[in-house]
């Protein structure tokens, strides 16, 4: 009887614990290729607020930010998130490129500084993740050593990959060279500003995640 | 054995200077002394022409490092790594470079690491790497293409 007992309370503990396992999803890439976009979007659409701000100077994001305990349904499924936003990862950081931008020049040292950091962070966090989103501007060239490195590390560790060719809403984006480029890996086109092709993209997150 | 180095005059307008990393010169280094190694000769303006490939490990190691190393004048690097015949389907291709691969390791291939000061951009696909760079004085934009053979016969 006790062993009965015993054995439910146990079953009834890991079905709790099973439930509530939460998957820690990283936003990986370059600068600049919507990772805060699609985490604000995503975040919007499940918690009501963002995550992060976003703009069209590289390196905007010069520390990790995380989003717990996200709840998403898609196709009659609930799963629950840890949503990790980093910043994008460069081999270069050149503080004048701040300058271009308006920065002063101490404000764009600082900034350059924040950045060389951050990436170092991003590195450094990669095998904390259970699952990556890489997103990458599908109006790029994705055949980049930094893809590559990203990408390739990934696999190293086998965590599962979600590339996002982000920007479809863009003429010149192509996702099948994206494809091309990696062709072992799931890829999904959507425009994360403007919610082209969101939903594809949870389906495929269920996929990876489930 | 020490490397050799070879300056490229670029129609006479400036030195661009390569430095050959022979196999044998990083083998037996650790991971930390090979990054550290090839930092160096990048960060005397120079780039580094490796026998090999990086590990993944590495190659995400060298971007960590180049951040740490970051300052007014070392503004980082670009990258490449080529990996001869990687995108062959052939199948008996494929176990064929399975086998040499167990047999030779890393020592494949070639990597080139550049300082991004130098080295404006690498434009690279499986089988052909497109390098630019900036001349000092003109800022003007020059080409200097290198053509990875053994792959493009397809
Ligand atoms: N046209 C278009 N622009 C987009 C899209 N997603 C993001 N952007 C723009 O791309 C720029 C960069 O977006 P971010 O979300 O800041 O990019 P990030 O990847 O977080 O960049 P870092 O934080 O610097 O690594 C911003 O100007 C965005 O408005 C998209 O789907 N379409
Ligand atoms: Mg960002």
């Amino acid at each position: 009887m006790l062993q009965i007992i015993k054995r439910f309370v146990h079953k009834i503990f890991r079905d709790i614990f099973r439930t509530r396992k939460v998957l820690k999803v990283g936003f990986y890439g370059p600068p600049n290729g919507g990772k805060t976009t699609l985490a604000n979007r995503i975040c919007k659409d499940w918690l009501g607020e963002e995550m992060g701000s976003v703009s069209n100077v590289a390196h905007e994001t010069r520390e990790i930010t995380i989003k717990e305990n996200v709840s998403i349904r898609s196709q009659g499924k609930e799963l629950i998130f840890n949503f990790v936003d980093t910043p994008g990862i460069a081999t270069k950081i050149d503080y004048e490129d701040f300058l271009k931008h308006g920065f002063t020049v101490r404000d764009a040292k600082e900034r350059a500084k924040e950045a060389t950091k951050g990436v170092i962070d991003s590195i450094t966090w990669l095998d904390t993740m259970d699952v990556v989103l890489v997103v990458l501007d599908a109006t790029i060239n994705p055949y980049s050593q930094v893809n590559i490195t990203i990408i390739g590390n990934l696999q190293a560790r086998e965590i599962p990959v979600l590339i996002v060719a982000n920007k479809i809403d863009l003429k010149r984006a192509d996702v099948n060279k994206i494809k091309a480029a990696f062709p072992q890996y799931d890829v999904v086109g959507i425009s994360a500003k403007h919610g082209n092709n969101v939903d594809e993209f949870y389906e495929a997150l269920f996929v990876l995640a489930g | 054995m020490s490397s050799m180095k070879h300056c490229l005059y670029w129609q006479g307008e400036f030195m661009l200077t390569l430095q050959f990393i022979p196999f044998t010169e990083i083998e037996s280094l650790s991971s930390d002394e090979r990054i550290e190694k090839l930092l160096s000769i990048v960060r005397e303006n120079k780039i580094a022409l490796v026998e090999g490939t990086l590990h993944k490990e590495e190659s995400a190691a060298l971007i960590k490092k180049t951040m740490e190393n970051i300052n007014q004048e070392f503004r980082g690097i670009e990258f490449a790594v080529i990996y001869p015949e990687q995108n062959d389907d052939a199948m008996f291709k494929r176990l064929r470079l399975k086998l040499i691969n167990v047999l030779l390791g890393n020592r494949r291939g070639l990597t080139i690491i550049g300082p991004a000061s130098v080295v404006k951009e690498i434009k690279q696909d499986p089988h052909k790497i497109d390098l630019y760079t900036t001349s000092h004085e003109q800022k003007s934009r020059k080409v200097l293409k290198q053509k990875h053979n053994s792959s493009s016969k397809r």
